[in-house]
């Protein structure tokens, strides 16, 4: 008898293969064909047997029913994830959350960090009409990656990439903000997306809204259930893991915690 | 005819009889003014403690292969003064505080840091099953229970509720000493005690490997035991545990409930659960002709 699979229990799923990005990022491929297939801006969550369960987007992979986890080892539970081996299980549930609006035309994204997973999964998701551009910010050289998964995966699309580091040690130097700042001069499009640390996706939709051009950010907050039931991932009145994690612009700018505060694990509010 | 959906519990009035079970997305204001406008008579926020406290690490909360849901979230909340501080600009959404502490001292300490908010009630939460030391470790202790009900009692005239679940002891035991205490209204259950273990990685899933079983499997029990209060005793009930659908919400409205508590239906149905069941329950009245809810709370019971 199949055992029909229930989304909201854990699933075992093993780790195949592990590719390094940079010093400090890795991804994690594994085979599991509902997350393989789930929509940019989805999440799932990420059972680390005997440490943590975490929330995560899932990365594209060009295996079939293979998806993955690129992963930045920071805290206690991100490095435990970091550091499994092939051969080692994970617990999946999920997939959670609504997902991006792609819309047709110019599309720019801009993201940093392991924020640039669901962007990744939108371009997967995008018409080969769409001219795209990605602006992929990170602090510095060794710290930049998915540049030549992007470029593999817009090979379709007429599209340019644009790595954008702190120090300016590759691409053009300073925060992505402000290469958007003077794309958004010289250029109109038809939607920006964004995701990544929230202080640079709250500069996005405020530029975009001030040009007139549609946008969507996807948020991270603390997580726990990822069903809507423990309220600890709320935005306001919203809860990120049931009414996001995919937002329109125009519906941020009227939430005043938007970046300037999130919960600690205890639920009080803090400033980001 | 038109029925009211208006409910009574003690001296607290309720628009609707639908609430919002305590520990579901109990700690923004915007999110229970969002709840309000959904059709929730009330809500009821996380259990607050005296210190902030931050819960078990994840796993915390996942559903079981066959329906309901095992949660072990360790009362994290962020404290009574920071959450009474949030609440205080609240004067039209009814907030029932619940509360989590050890001793009488506790309580008394909390509900002070509430004084400058408008609270609808205090439900003690006497039966968390998965926090030492709080939590049905005083709800197994009849003498505790008597203790504290009676000393916060004497220190506010907010109605107090005692939330029971099943514990070591028997339950109508610690029913028998709050009523007799002066509670002012009984919400019965909590979460059941329970656990499930993976069998590929041989873990219990949880972090915290025990937890409380909620949803749907528990309906059955939690309904029994409302039946089982009301029969006993003459005092207002919350029923909770399991509810999912306007029917079972009139099956704990006929077995004794005033009001009905619910929250792992919204893991599957989210916020418009509070009009459906609310719609579904007044549907109910119109067609068997209750122009109240006070009419139908009980009705189980008249053999």
């Amino acid at each position: 008898m199949e055992e029909q699979r229930d989304n909201n229990h854990p699933h075992i799923c093993v780790i195949e293969k592990i590719v390094d990005e940079t010093p400090t990022v890795r991804t994690l491929y594994f085979k599991d064909s509902i997350l393989a297939n789930v929509l940019p801006g989805q999440f799932a969550m990420i059972w680390i047997p005997g440490v943590n369960e975490l929330p995560m987007s899932v990365m594209v992979s060009d295996v079939n029913d293979q998806a993955a986890l690129t992963v930045r080892k920071r805290g206690e539970s991100s490095s435990a994830l970091y550091n499994l081996s092939p051969g080692k299980q994970i617990g999946v549930r999920g997939p959670y959350g609504n997902s991006f609006e792609i819309k047709d035309g110019k599309i720019l994204l801009i993201g940093g960090g392991t924020g640039l997973v669901p962007l990744m999964r939108l371009i997967k998701f995008s018409n080969p009409s769409n001219h795209i551009t990605v602006l992929m910010g990170s602090q510095t050289k060794n710290e930049v990656f998915f540049e030549e998964t992007a470029k593999k995966l817009l090979q379709n699309n007429s599209h340019e990439i644009i790595p954008v580091t702190e120090d300016g040690s590759y691409g053009e130097k300073g925060y992505v903000t402000d290469v958007l700042e003077t794309l958004l001069e010289k250029n109109s499009y038809d939607a920006i997306y964004t995701c990544g640390p929230e202080l640079m996706m709250y500069k996005t939709v405020q530029m975009a809204q001030k040009n007139g051009i549609f946008v969507q950010a996807s948020l991270e907050r603390m997580m726990k259930c990822g069903v809507g039931i423990c309220g600890s991932c709320c935005v306001n009145d919203d809860l990120a893991c049931r009414d996001g994690t995919v937002f329109d612009g125009d519906h941020l700018s009227t939430k005043s915690e938007f970046g300037h505060s999130h919960r600690t694990k205890s639920g009080i509010l803090e400033e980001i | 005819m038109k029925s009211s959906l208006s409910t009574n519990i003690g001296s607290l009035r309720l628009d609707q009889p639908t609430v919002l079970a305590s520990g579901i997305l109990g700690i923004s204001l915007d999110v229970f003014k969002r709840l309000h406008n959904a059709g929730a008579g009330a809500v009821v926020t996380k259990s607050l403690s005296k210190e902030p406290w931050e819960g078990y690490p994840n796993p915390t909360i996942f559903s079981v292969k066959g329906g309901g849901w095992i949660n072990a979230v360790g009362l994290s909340n962020p404290g009574a003064e920071t959450f009474a501080k949030m609440i205080e600009p609240n004067d039209d959404v009814p907030i029932i505080v619940s509360l989590v502490g050890s001793i009488e001292d506790d309580f008394e300490y909390m509900m002070k840091k509430f004084e400058k908010c408008n609270v609808a009630a205090y439900e003690l939460n006497l039966s968390c099953p998965h926090v030492a030391k709080v939590g049905l470790e005083i709800g197994d202790d009849i003498e505790l229970v008597s203790k504290i009900i009676k000393r916060v009692k004497s220190v506010t005239d907010v109605p107090i509720i005692a939330k029971v679940g099943l514990g070591k002891s028997d339950y109508l035991k610690t029913v028998e000493a709050a009523v007799s205490s002066g509670v002012d209204a009984i919400t019965a259950i909590n979460t059941v005690r329970a656990m499930a273990i993976d069998v590929e990685t041989q873990m219990p899933i949880l972090s915290n490997k025990i937890g409380g079983l909620s949803g749907t499997p528990i309906k059955p029990i939690a309904l029994r035991c409302v039946y089982e209060i009301a029969s006993k005793f003459d005092i207002p009930i919350m029923g909770c545990g399991g509810i999912s659908s306007w029917e079972d919400a009139v099956e704990f409205i006929l077995a004794g409930a005033s009001v009905v508590q619910f929250g792992s239906v919204m893991g599957d149905h989210w916020v418009e659960t509070f009009s459906e069941i609310n719609s579904g329950i007044q549907n109910y009245m119109e067609r068997k002709g209750y122009a109240t809810i006070g009419e139908m709370v009980g009705r189980a019971k008249r053999q």
